[in-house]
């Protein structure tokens, strides 16, 4: 059973097609690595899949319902740009914030958990805003892991990371693929990437130029998909 | 989870951090300070005149010192994309909104009657002749204008020039629901009660509440998705 | 085809206007307010249209939310464009009657000032528009706006019933002493005006049509 089925999404700003007539799918329990240069489309594409914005034609499904469904947005974790806790409150809060929002039996056990999984149990009090850049990557690491999602989507999560939260991440990225989880992630660090990936889809300029399983080779050599279906 | 209890985990997400800070709140009453502190050299503050003024003047206050604390609602969510967590989260846009306008709903009211014993004690005015019913409208005035800052707030959030098209756009919607605030306080703070010739105004004003309160949940799903 | 159809419509307007403004110029003037009453010829209709377009822009503002097709986001600028442009001809001329009539050109009264605050409000929707870069959340969020403004609109049209008002009762409900054969010239009027109204949307809307290919061209050239 596909876990994420892209079926003909076009997503349009105003007349120009951001996303063409994209087909994808990502089987449960497989991880894709969704590379393409800057622009192809990819952020749009992972957000259109998170539910933040609706595609302009076609469907996407998630476990076969909707993105938007409640039920499926329970299962969905999401890894953006910025790190989505608040400055204001401390690592805790933040944790049984979400944890509350998700409707999770005891929000702050869970709360705990993944502080300690992420190496911030000492620091649960303290405010974000005097975190360090690692401890708060971190802490958005410990958000999206939070409700325990089986659909996991990380735009470029390993770009702005330190070593330790890369390696947090990494472990915590097997783990989940061990678990039989779904990971979709966009990404400019191929050789991490392909590590982590059982397929791999190439955007070029809003269409999938390339989709499917990833190969020895292309982790011997990373630019290998790019020179081959890439637009050279 | 329920409805309701999304709603207040969001408000209670938001007042906390503002009391963290208190960015909003203190921005909001030292706003407030100010005008009423400009207002004196507009008229004469005799207690005659001021009654007479005072529902105009007692608004165009908490319009003007609540756009700050309504400007802070969506930004607050900006710094680190907080926004995409909220909308990811299993919760409706509308309890979303809902949470927020009740919490700057709370915000506003208390910068509001921290602001009206100011005013009494500045304006030599004897306020508090129909407590009760002031309450009432002003309760009724500050969710009209959380209700529309809110929805205003989301749709302002990302563009430029962020704090002058709220405003902008907020006074002029407002106008029926500020008019008719103005005249019910007028009346209560000189001392006469809502009678039948005050009550069209009430309804209006309850009128106002109910119909935009409903567009808004209706609709937030909308402008947070697109 | 639909250039010609437009030229026709623009050329049967001023057709209509010409004759019709020559004829309500002969007509008697009334006998309180003489001449400057004739401005009624103008102004009822100009507010006819105004709130019309008023209504088309909140359907296409629907529309728009519903189906997310950029032709109803053009048809509701177009028209929101024109209707205030009407507004302000309404506001414009009703100024004129009451500099007149009343003595003063302008007066808060409660018709007035609702008909000012929904020329603000859609003022306020252009410049919205003018302040959002990306087109698709331009289109959303002008629409949410839109159906918020046009929930006041009503307020102008029955808050002459709500507050009381010096404005003059509307001559046709409550049955004025406006004569049959001057009623005829006014429907002419508003059928030019109407008319004017819908040439010049329907050139706002296929300019607004043109300027969102150039937009799309121009991204797929950065894209490129």
């Amino acid at each position: 059973m596909n876990a994420v089925a892209v079926e003909g999404v076009w997503k349009f700003y105003g007349d120009y097609p951001a996303l063409r007539d994209v087909q994808l799918q990502a089987e449960a329990g497989s991880s894709l690595a969704l590379i393409g240069r800057n622009g192809a489309g990819k952020t749009t594409l992972l957000r259109a899949i998170a539910g933040f914005s609706s595609p302009g034609k076609g469907k996407i499904l998630i476990m076969g319902k909707e993105p938007r469904d409640t039920d499926t947005r329970r299962l969905v974790g999401f890894i953006g740009h910025g790190i989505s806790v608040y400055d204001e409150l401390s690592a805790f809060e933040n944790l049984a914030l979400f944890g509350r929002l998700y409707g999770l039996p005891d929000p702050r056990a869970a709360a705990m958990h993944w502080l300690e999984r992420t190496g911030l149990e000492r620091v649960h009090d303290g405010l974000v805003r005097e975190f360090s850049r690692g401890m708060r990557q971190r802490l958005a690491v410990a958000r999206a892991f939070l409700h325990n999602p089986s659909v996991l989507l990380l735009d470029e999560p390993f770009t702005a990371l330190d070593d330790r939260a890369i390696a947090v991440l990494q472990t915590l990225l097997r783990d989940a693929r061990a678990e039989g989880k779904t990971i979709i992630m966009s990404t400019h660090q191929l050789r991490e990437a392909l590590e982590l990936s059982s397929h791999v889809a190439l955007l070029s300029r809003g269409q999938v130029a390339f989709h499917g399983p990833c190969t020895a080779e292309m982790i011997a050599d990373p630019g290998l998909v790019y020179a081959r279906y890439g637009e050279g | 989870m329920g409805f309701f209890h999304a709603a207040l985990v969001i408000m209670m997400k938001d007042l906390r951090a503002e009391l963290r800070t208190k960015e909003a709140i203190n921005a909001s009453f030292a706003f407030a300070l100010v005008i009423l502190l400009l207002f004196s050299f507009a008229f004469d503050p005799e207690a005659d005149t001021t009654k007479a003024l005072s529902g105009g003047l007692l608004w165009i206050v908490f319009a003007f010192a609540g756009t700050l604390v309504l400007n802070r609602s969506f930004a607050r969510e900006l710094p680190n994309d907080c926004l995409d967590a909220l909308v990811a989260a299993p919760i409706s846009g509308a309890a979303l909104f809902l949470g927020k306008a009740l919490a700057n709903f709370v915000l506003v009211m208390a910068m509001e009657l921290v602001s009206l014993p100011v005013f009494g004690i500045f304006y030599n005015v004897h306020w508090a002749n129909q407590l009760g019913e002031l309450l009432m409208v002003l309760a009724l005035g500050t969710w009209a204008l959380t209700v529309i800052g809110t929805i205003f707030s989301a749709l302002t959030v990302n563009i430029r020039l962020r704090e002058v098209m709220l405003p902008m756009l907020t006074y002029p919607i407002l106008v029926p629901a500020l008019m008719a605030a103005m005249q019910l306080t007028m009346q209560l703070v000189s001392g006469n009660a809502i009678g039948p010739e005050t009550v069209t105004w009430l309804k209006m004003l309850i009128g106002f509440d109910v119909a935009y309160t409903a567009v808004s949940l209706f609709l937030v799903e909308t402008v947070l998705v697109g | 085809m639909r250039d010609k159809i437009l030229f026709v419509f623009g050329v049967v307007a001023m057709g209509i206007l010409a004759w019709n403004v020559n004829a309500i110029a002969r007509l008697p003037e009334e006998t309180q307010q003489g001449v400057t009453f004739k401005i009624i010829f103008f102004h009822v209709p100009m507010w006819m249209c105004a709130t019309m377009a008023a209504t088309v822009a909140l359907l296409a503002s629907v529309g728009f939310l519903v189906t997310k097709n950029f032709k109803f986001d053009a048809a509701a600028v177009a028209s929101t464009e024109v209707g205030l442009a009407f507004t302000t001809i309404g506001l414009v001329t009703g100024s004129i009657w009451g500099r007149q009539i009343w003595g003063i050109w302008w007066t808060w009264d409660a018709r007035l000032t609702s008909a000012l605050v929904c020329w603000i409000l859609y003022a306020g929707y252009l410049m919205l528009r003018k302040a959002i870069e990306e087109p698709t959340q331009r289109a959303t969020f002008a629409a949410v706006f839109s159906i918020f403004a046009f929930i006041d609109v009503p307020i102008v049209v029955f808050s002459i019933k709500w507050w009381r008002t010096q404005h003059p009762q509307p001559v046709f409900w409550s049955g004025g002493s406006f004569p049959p054969d001057w009623t005829h010239h006014l429907m002419w009027n508003m059928l030019a005006m109407l008319l004017l109204g819908i040439v010049m949307t329907a050139v706002r809307l296929r300019q607004e049509e043109a300027q969102r290919e150039i937009d799309s061209l121009r991204r797929m050239a950065h894209a490129l």
